[in-house]
């Protein structure tokens, strides 16, 4: 790695800085603190709404907007079904979101058997489903058909109203069976 | 190999004179010993007489009798290596770009994999980045978000060094019950290792601004899955970079155009490609990525999540699988080691399956993080063999043997493989994978 170190931010050598100090070039003393020459442009969050797209377990992320199972159905069979099937029961080389069992031979891990939170169901489907129109769903849509992968592996009942309260209190059949290895480094 | 002298065997006083240096069971040699002969010595000893054979009178070839091609703006291989490529699969019909190829690493040697042959994964394609028009946004729990473009990049102080890149799901295959026909590259090419220049992340949180509770990043691709990766903090101030140039060139499409954020050591899915948002957070986000896929189902039902250092492995490249040894004699046993806890310490051969090992010789410097090369001398005499290298890196971790590893986790778990590879020699020379 390079010698440049956090502890060692002085520019290459004193006559240099003199020169540059002398032509005013060393305007504030930003250049002198930083490690970089400071170019990034200031962004508020709210620039970043609909950009933005990261929902976490806890709900943060999350916008507004609300669906059911009920609702989420037509919105998966035209959208979803002819990859996973109609019951999620998945198709070749897709995989399967609903049913299944991890002490199955073999372990079966779908969306509802394995994931940890309902919380990836909105995210990823958001970001990246249907794979030939990714982010074309609505974020009503998203609502409606993560009620409905929820609902296929019984987690919901089907007039559940999935929303940015009731989402991050959804107990997914596999939570709390992960150990975080992120410490191991 | 290129001689064929199935039918020759090696003469008597020669087979003293080599075997008198063995330093493991079937025939694997001291390589000192050959060094202390120079290659001429060494090669003399066993092929003289083929090559006295094989000498006719040496005529010019038509490219020594006339002017060849131009300088070219952009160089390829010469058309008689055109063999060299990636392993690539059909393509995705169901989600497109969807996928992986492979780097042949059969077909290589030394430890830098060239560009247009390091590995790909991609969960929806390779996107066309204008860079003019890409932006790399920090924000979440920092002083001032921020915004930066690719020539804003380009004026930060930068880092060089070289990494290898390993997919959590390489070597995957032969984790599973039956064994795999396939070459070295067709199995573990889900590897490559590429000196990879770019800003430290650190540079761009301080300028930003690390809130008080922040313990994670949260960072997104601007490919069509929006890939998403968490990485704790800590790890993201020591040594992560926003790389911008691979082997001194641009970054090239398939690694993330115009940046990928590059996370040394761990399952390469973390180091985000066509890096567009940096999300500084108090925990992670839990993505598809590092929940559904890239966490590992043990024997019990639960499962370890946020696997990140890629554990300590190294395979045979030569001989390795699908090869044929077409001569008796000398070879080099050669193949590449990593970790991704440090350096590698140490490298050992078996030719007769785990029995008996020796120490191989490392090439170069023993660099943290990055592909090591080791060679060692093996005289084959036309027996049964199976060769097998066990790794150990500067932590101590020692390379498991397959059945211990595969003990660890449920059959479903393909993923962090890094059991010892064997590579079966047949009496007719052909190498082909083993559980062994």
């Amino acid at each position: 790695m390079s010698t440049h170190k956090p502890g060692n931010r002085s520019l290459a050598n004193p006559r240099t800085l003199a020169a540059l100090a002398v032509s005013g070039l060393l305007l504030g003393s930003a250049v002198m603190a930083a490690e970089g020459p400071g170019l990034g442009k200031p962004i508020s969050e709210a620039q970043l709404q609909g950009w933005d797209l990261i929902v976490a377990p806890d709900g943060t992320g999350l916008p507004e907007g609300s669906g059911t199972a009920a609702q989420g159905q037509a919105v998966y069979e035209q959208k979803c079904a002819a990859c996973h099937g109609m019951q999620g029961e998945g198709t070749p080389g897709v995989p399967a979101l609903a049913g299944g069992s991890l002490t199955a031979t073999p372990p079966v891990m779908t969306a509802g058997s394995y994931w940890p939170h309902a919380s990836t169901i909105f995210d990823y489907v958001r970001r990246a489903m249907p794979p030939l129109a990714p982010k074309s769903l609505t974020d009503t849509e998203v609502y409606q058909v993560t009620a409905y992968v929820l609902h296929l592996h019984g987690i919901v009942e089907r007039d559940f109203v999935l929303d940015s309260a009731s989402l991050p209190q959804v107990k997914m059949p596999n939570a709390g069976n992960f150990i975080d290895r992120s410490q191991v480094q | 190999m290129q001689n064929n002298n199935k039918s020759e065997p090696v003469r008597s006083d020669e087979r003293i004179t080599l075997l008198s240096d063995q330093v493991a069971g079937n025939g694997l040699l001291s390589r000192r010993h050959l060094l202390g002969l120079g290659l001429a010595g060494a090669g003399g000893l066993v092929t003289s007489n083929v090559l006295a054979a094989d000498a006719g009178v040496l005529t010019r070839s038509a490219w020594s009798m006339a002017p060849g091609k131009d300088p070219s703006e952009y160089g390829n291989p010469s058309s008689y290596a055109a063999q060299v490529k990636r392993l690539a699969p059909a393509p995705n019909t169901i989600s497109p770009g969807t996928g992986a190829s492979r780097t042949p690493l059969h077909l290589l040697q030394g430890t830098i994999t060239p560009n247009s042959l390091h590995f790909e994964r991609h969960h929806a394609g390779v996107p066309d980045i204008d860079p003019a028009q890409h932006r790399l946004v920090l924000h979440g729990m920092v002083r001032q978000p921020l915004e930066f473009s690719y020539e804003d990049l380009l004026a930060y102080p930068m880092v060089s060094q070289v990494y290898f890149l390993e997919c959590s799901g390489n070597s995957g295959a032969n984790s599973g019950p039956t064994v795999t026909d396939n070459s070295a590259g067709g199995l573990h090419g889900l590897l490559s290792c590429a000196e990879w220049t770019g800003v430290r992340l650190s540079t761009l949180l301080d300028e930003a601004g690390v809130a008080p509770g922040a313990s994670w990043i949260t960072a997104t691709g601007a490919d069509a899955a929006s890939l998403g990766r968490s990485v704790p903090l800590d790890k993201a101030l020591r040594d992560v970079i926003i790389a911008l140039y691979q082997n001194g060139e641009p970054i090239r499409p398939e690694q993330g155009y115009p940046m990928r954020m590059f996370v040394p050591g761990w399952e390469g899915n973390v180091s985000v490609k066509w890096l567009t948002q940096i999300k500084v957070t108090d925990g992670p986000a839990n993505f598809r990525d590092e929940t559904s896929r890239y966490t590992e189902l043990l024997p019990d039902g639960k499962s370890l999540q946020f696997t990140y250092p890629m554990g300590v492995k190294s395979v045979i490249t030569a001989p390795s699988g699908q090869m044929t040894l077409t001569r008796r004699g000398l070879h080099e046993v050669t193949g590449l080691a990593w970790s991704g806890s440090g350096a590698i310490r140490r490298v050992e051969i078996s030719a007769d399956g785990g029995r008996t090992w020796a120490d191989a010789h490392i090439d170069g410097d023993q660099r943290e993080l990055a592909l090591t090369r080791f060679r060692l001398p093996w005289l084959w005499e036309g027996a049964e063999a199976v060769l097998q290298s066990r790794a150990t890196d500067s932590a101590g971790n020692v390379q498991p043997s397959r059945a211990a590893w595969v003990a660890q986790y449920s059959p479903a778990n393909r993923y962090h493989y890094n059991g010892i590879q064997s590579w079966a020699v047949s009496a007719q020379g052909e190498v082909k994978n083993v559980y062994a």
